[in-house]
């Protein structure tokens, strides 16, 4: 009989294992991708890897931190997933390095490393490659028109003539250019899935799918998930209530853009999001109410990049204010009754 | 004090304790105008001479102004000069002028400027005052055009452009295209990339001071190793 003292605490998943269960969860997601846009979500990932790990290694020298030790914990590869996937298909090779080198070096290095960085890299490459490049960023295809390999190859190269000549709406593209007008909005076949937009409610249920898994494997909580998603859907329903022609369903919020993505991969990012079990709610419920007022009241189609960069953020406030309880000690007073 | 050393009040205000590297006073315009080298320059320059001159004329009144009213007399002496700059920057270059707009009347609230006056010209005399004036806005304008220069560079991929708006037609010619055909960089031009920038260029001035931090360490001669013992940290 083996004896075995307290505490009874499940063995901790050393980083690179955490790291590797992600990657694992974004292949549905990744699948429906490629299904759809063609092979150049591939060539994204091809490229934005093995340049992420040769930027991180290169960070670690000059760093002179041991090189092996830290490339085995993922996290690089993962963030590089995580950036590649959010970008349009295809994206030329030089859009992937500045956006590989702004997430590594400048998010992620020059804050201390993986554990000290305030915000999550893979979101502050993305924000920056939007920012600066609108026309490549937003240079989504139609569902199912995607160029085949030897014209991605050509689109990743940059060597293709008119780029543009397969470049279509997202969704949430012509929901936002039509948003009042209701009958323009019925004759959009884009508009026009079984839940919500086409191919793009399939690209998020298949991060719906890999984001369960990584609930059931214990590898993120259901709070910021359950948070984000549920406060996105309670803003948009009485708004659409109110005027459907210009406000989208809660179920075409659910399922659009980046909605699944950034509630299970982005946003639950354990270094940059709020720690305790009700700061995560906190966290994720205002990260969904600030997606729905990107999209239906800002400048960009979609926020959750922005919307999560914001809520990274104010982490720390919200981790300040819901400090659990310690056992056998008062709760903690704060804000301007308390003096701790 | 007439033994004041001015090569150590160049060292102070071109790199030592350099305003906008160093003390880190004077952000505001620092970041919102040093989108290209001809903004950077254009406010370095009035800058500069609002600081020279109000150290000298802080300097002549020191005797005067009492202590508890030093801060709203310094006040006005600077507002004063500022809007002098802003007139004639409106009567020579006005459409400079229009470009850098708001930021002009703002040089009244740049920390460097009522640092330096309360902090030393209230307390030398005139010609020195007037040397840090000149060296103090001197450093902040050279971090200026550094920090112009890599926004425009990396945001546009033009160097000098514009010049003309400040030194007449004759400098139109002046624009160095670095890359043809450049598509443009906009996170440079826009806020975020002065932060970046700023940043980056504080962190080489670091790298810079401690290599020859180490180099002072090593021409002073090795330590040498005997029965005492030797303090090497702090």
């Amino acid at each position: 009989m083996i004896r075995v003292s307290s505490p009874h605490a499940p063995p901790a998943g050393n980083t690179g294992g955490v790291m590797r269960q992600v990657l694992y969860a974004t292949l549905p997601g990744m699948a429906v991708l490629t299904w759809l846009f063609g092979p150049g979500v591939l060539l994204n990932l091809f490229w934005a890897i093995p340049m992420a790990l040769l930027v991180e290694a290169a960070i670690l020298r000059l760093r002179r931190k041991p090189v092996g030790f830290y490339l085995g914990d993922w996290s690089a590869a993962t963030s590089a997933v995580l950036l590649a996937l959010s970008l349009p298909p295809a994206s030329p090779w030089w859009l992937i390095l500045i956006g590989v080198i702004s997430a590594i070096a400048l998010a992620k290095h020059l804050y201390g490393g993986l554990g000290m960085n305030p915000f999550n890299p893979a979101m502050v490459g993305y924000v920056i490659l939007l920012v600066s490049f609108p026309v490549e960023m937003t240079r989504w295809f139609a569902p199912g028109e995607a160029p085949q390999l030897a014209e991605s190859l050509r689109l990743s190269l940059g060597t293709h003539a008119s780029p543009d000549a397969f470049s279509g709406a997202t969704p949430l593209d012509s929901f936002r250019n039509l948003a009042g007008d209701a009958a323009a909005l019925a004759q959009q076949p884009i508009l026009d899935g079984r839940l919500a937009g086409q191919g793009w409610e399939l690209v998020n249920l298949g991060f719906l799918a890999g984001g369960l898994w990584l609930l059931w494997r214990g590898v993120i909580s259901w709070h910021i998930p359950a948070a984000m998603l549920g406060a996105l859907a309670l803003t948009a329903l009485p708004f659409w209530l109110y005027d459907p022609a210009r406000f989208a369903s809660p179920q075409f919020h659910l399922l659009s853009g980046a909605a699944m993505f950034g509630a299970f991969f982005i946003a639950t990012d354990p270094v940059s999001a709020a720690t305790s079990r009700a700061g995560k709610l906190v966290f994720g419920a205002l990260i969904g109410v600030l997606v729905w007022v990107i999209r239906s009241l800002g400048g960009y189609p979609d926020g959750v990049a922005f919307a999560v960069l914001l809520l990274n953020l104010a982490a720390p406030t919200i981790d300040y204010y819901t400090r659990p309880r310690t056992y056998g000690h008062d709760k903690p007073r704060r804000g301007m009754g308390g003096d701790g | 004090m007439s033994d004041t050393d001015y090569r150590e009040l160049t060292a102070n205000g071109l790199w030592k304790n350099n305003a906008a590297t160093v003390q880190l006073l004077g952000l505001c315009p620092l970041l919102a105008v040093t989108g290209t080298v001809v903004n950077a320059l254009g406010l370095g320059l009035a800058t500069m001479a609002v600081l020279m001159a109000s150290g000298a004329l802080v300097s002549l009144i020191r005797g005067y102004v009492t202590q508890t009213v030093r801060l709203p007399a310094f006040v006005m002496i600077i507002a004063a000069l500022v809007t002098v700059v802003e007139m004639l920057m409106q009567a020579l270059t006005f459409e400079l002028y229009q470009i850098l707009g708001i930021f002009i009347p703002l040089i009244v609230t740049n920390c460097t400027i009522l640092g330096r006056a309360d902090a030393f010209a209230s307390r030398n005399p005139v010609i020195p005052a007037t040397w840090d004036g000149f060296m103090m806005g001197l450093g902040f304008l050279l971090v200026l055009l550094v920090l112009g220069a890599l926004r425009e560079a990396v945001g546009e991929g033009t160097l000098f452009a514009n010049m003309h708006l400040l030194f007449g037609e004759a400098a139109r010619s002046w624009q160095i295209t670095l890359v043809d055909d450049y598509g443009g960089f906009l996170v440079a031009v826009l806020p975020p990339g002065a932060f970046i920038g700023l940043g980056l260029i504080i962190a080489g001035k670091n790298i810079i001071d401690r290599q020859l931090e180490e180099r002072a360490k090593r021409l002073s001669g090795p330590v040498v190793a005997g029965s005492k013992r030797v303090r090497t940290t702090g």
